[in-house]
């Protein structure tokens, strides 16, 4: 957004000179500004304000709606499926981000590395981001069925008892952040992996002089220089986990029970199935403050780190 | 609405009695005019299953004796519901005819308006056939049919009554016989459940929403009653309790791990493996369970009834009709779809291939249709002995999805160890305040 504004804004600044004219006259850089204005107002800013207007309703389908002021928001904090679904995203994300992070990460490491078919490999490992979401989750969904599934067989091969999967509460969420995660840290192994690329040999070559180890190399050379790159990641991680909807309704609908009913799923039953659209904008007034306020502290952090001193690679 | 009536009675009393002379003085009641909106085009939005691939095959019959055109779509229930709710909520639905799950919808539909009153034409000897009287519907089919002013808002097309459905191989191995009532089932049960085996005496949806249809099953086999006179709920009483209790017993201790994350297809899938002794779910299923291609338990599927609680004996029963949009141009011709589709032969064919159970008695009772049936007289037993104890099995209210899915989470929850009593006071204590507002609104 703001890039789109930055490069609309730049041509005209040359302009403000030729504008000391008697009378007011439309700035001539708003025919440019004019098609991205009516693309924002008709796509982002209408249907917001629109929802927040549903949101202050009580509108059933079927039913004319009527103003209710804030009763929508006052319902959510006594709505203990609504407090549990924002429980299940934060965890979810968190788990989500955190997991492809660290192994992508560590792909990205071996995989920068010179080996043998180190190409072939690089595009095996990206297979499973390739992959159809749906398709994957009704594979897995297979491959969790506690009495069918080959995990309870590979579990056995080992020695361990099997496991209930996605069909016990209690382990439901960290098996669907297993299939996120088998799916997206190849992409975090591609972010990274430019990093990587993007770094000199210079200082690596001076580090190696004063005799640093591997691990100190990694930690003070590559993880700073990568840092950026690391940010980027997470940042789309994020925004992927909170708002994943499709893996999570494929496999276990919300359940069992609503163990793992995020709020996007509760927000599908409120709008498409109990029909209940001025209590789900509300939600979703309340959801969009939430990733608001994950991506500004997602921000903060990022500014802390200054990456910009370090990153000039960017 | 009262203007076209009019001039339709009065266009069709010329041509009933046109149609009279040409018979001669003929008295009795003839056959509807078929012909009479020929070159008209229908559209028809369906549920995807058997029963709309039966209209869908067979459509050309229709449109020969009619000379309507219809159009008709199938997509996946979910989906199809949505789809017919947000057309209707526009006020210009694309579909004349829609098909409609009574179990979840009736209320929803009712409340809104959105459906036609039928009653006028069902009575109009010029749209209806003789064989087609109201009468010939089983009892639970009027009850979803009609509102609560008498009126017929659809024709109730295909009935699915919960059934049990049992393995005669296991039940002979370990010489159980088959349990006529709660006790004998649960006993049942612990006898042939041989976890070493990987084989369980009872299967069940446990899944949350799903698990309800079930539920009701023990529900009402106890005695309960969804709602009192005044339209309060009364799922969280001590027959709710107890039926919980019964359903905790059987899916905790003598049912598959994991069972709490069933629906029925994992459920089919444990009984057609031979892994499950027993399972309770709609009369729908016995076509895959009779596949060879399917099941490995062909022929050994004995089929019976819902065994008898202590405070009765019935069948949850479920259903679906074909309605007709209020808002369509095309109802007289829509009723003459509604009515063929719901016609003996086309009922015949859909209990014939196991794709439905027609509501309608007298395709039920034709020993001639009844010879033709594919699958095991069993089967056809049960769903006739199912009929006289059929009840509806969730209660007739708007906000439907919402009590399947707040209590049944409860009812799911009571599965991982949870206490039933508790379990369901919490859900109710969340499904009140919404009953309450949708009534109210």
């Amino acid at each position: 957004m703001s890039g789109v504004s930055a490069t609309e804004t730049a041509p005209a600044q040359p302009d403000t000179a030729t504008r000391e004219m008697p009378g007011w006259q439309p700035p001539s850089y708003w025919p440019f500004v004019l098609p991205a204005l009516i693309v924002v107002l008709a796509v982002i800013i209408f249907p917001w304000a629109y929802t927040v207007w549903m949101s202050l309703h009580e509108w059933k389908v079927g039913a004319p709606p009527t103003f209710v002021g804030l009763a929508n928001y006052i319902r959510l904090p006594s709505d203990a499926r609504f407090v549990e679904s924002v429980w299940h995203t934060l965890v979810y994300t968190a788990l989500s981000v955190a997991l492809p992070l660290l192994l992508g990460t560590l792909a990205a490491v071996v995989f920068h590395a010179k080996f043998p078919m180190r190409g072939f490999l690089r595009g095996l490992f990206i297979l499973p981001m390739m992959a159809t979401p749906v398709a994957i989750a009704l594979v897995w969904t297979m491959m969790f069925h506690p009495q069918l599934g080959i995990l309870n067989y590979l579990l056995s091969l080992v020695g361990l008892p099997p496991q209930l999967w996605v069909f016990h509460p209690a382990t439901v969420i960290p098996s669907l952040v297993l299939v996120e995660t088998w799916q997206w840290t190849p992409l975090v192994m591609l972010i990274v992996l430019g990093g990587l690329a993007a770094i000199p040999s210079e200082p690596y070559e001076s580090a190696l002089i004063d005799g640093a180890t591997r691990w100190q190399t990694f930690r003070y050379i590559s993880l700073p220089l990568i840092m950026p790159f690391l940010f980027i990641a997470s940042m789309i991680r994020m925004i992927d986990a909170v708002k994943s909807f499709d893996i999570i309704f494929a496999i276990t609908q919300g359940g069992p029970g609503s163990a793992s009913e995020t709020i996007n799923l509760y927000l599908y039953s409120v709008a498409f199935v109990y029909y209940d659209v001025g209590y789900a904008s509300a939600i979703v007034v309340v959801f969009f403050a939430l990733i608001v306020a994950l991506a500004a502290a997602l921000l903060r952090l990022r500014q802390r780190t200054h990456w910009n001193d370090a990153g000039g690679v960017a | 609405m009262k203007d076209t009536l009019v001039s339709r009675r009065a266009v069709l009393a010329g041509t009933a009695a046109a149609g009279a002379l040409s018979l001669t003085g003929f008295p009795a009641r003839a056959e509807p005019q078929w012909k009479k909106y020929a070159g008209t085009t229908l559209e028809v939005i369906l549920a995807k299953g058997p029963r709309g691939d039966n209209l869908q095959k067979n459509i050309k019959e229709f449109t020969d004796l009619t000379g309507i055109q219809v159009e008709s779509e199938q997509i996946p229930e979910q989906q199809q519901r949505q789809k017919a709710v947000i057309e209707f909520t526009s006020g210009k639905p694309s579909f004349d005819v829609v098909h409609l799950s009574y179990h979840v919808q009736k209320r929803q539909f009712e409340k809104a308006g959105w459906l036609a009153d039928l009653s006028g034409y069902l009575k109009d000897p010029n749209l209806t056939a003789p064989d087609l009287v109201e009468s010939d519907f089983s009892a639970a089919g009027l009850q979803y049919a009609k509102n609560d002013k008498g009126q017929m808002l659809s024709l109730p097309w295909s009935v699915d009554y919960f059934i049990l459905y049992y393995n005669k191989e296991l039940f002979q191995k370990k010489g159980v016989a088959v349990p006529k009532t709660f006790d004998e089932m649960v006993a049942a049960a612990e006898t042939l459940t041989d976890p070493k085996e990987g084989t369980f005496g009872f299967v069940g949806r446990g899944l949350r929403n799903a698990n309800m249809t079930l539920w009701t099953n023990f529900f009402l086999n106890y005695g309960g009653e969804f709602l009192d006179a005044k339209g309060n709920i009364l799922t969280d009483g001590p027959e709710a309790i107890e039926a919980t209790k019964m359903y905790q017993r059987l899916l905790t201790k003598v049912a598959p791990p994991g069972v709490s994350g069933f629906n029925w297809m994992e459920s089919m899938a444990s009984f057609t493996q031979g892994r499950a002794a027993m399972w309770i779910d709609g009369v729908g299923w016995a076509p895959p369970l009779e596949d060879p291609a399917a099941s490995r338990i062909v022929g050994k599927v004995g089929y019976t009834m819902v065994p008898a609680g202590p405070k009765g004996q019935y069948s949850a029963t479920y259903g679906d009709g074909l309605g007709i949009a209020q808002a369509s141009k095309n109802k007289e011709a829509a009723y003459l779809l509604c009515q063929w589709a719901v016609s003996k032969a086309q009922g015949s064919r859909l209990l014939q291939a196991g794709g439905g159970v027609p509501f309608r008695n007298s395709i039920l009772n034709d020993a001639e249709v009844r010879k033709g049936v594919k699958l095991p007289q069993e089967w056809l037993q049960s769903v006739i002995d199912s009929a006289k104890i059929s009840k509806l099995g969730l209660p007739v209210i708007i906000p439907v999805a919402e009590f399947r899915d707040l209590v049944g989470a409860g009812v799911t929850a009571t599965l991982s160890g949870a206490d039933p009593a508790t379990e369901l006071k919490k859900a109710h204590e969340q499904f009140r305040p919404i009953l309450e507002r949708s009534e109210k609104s």
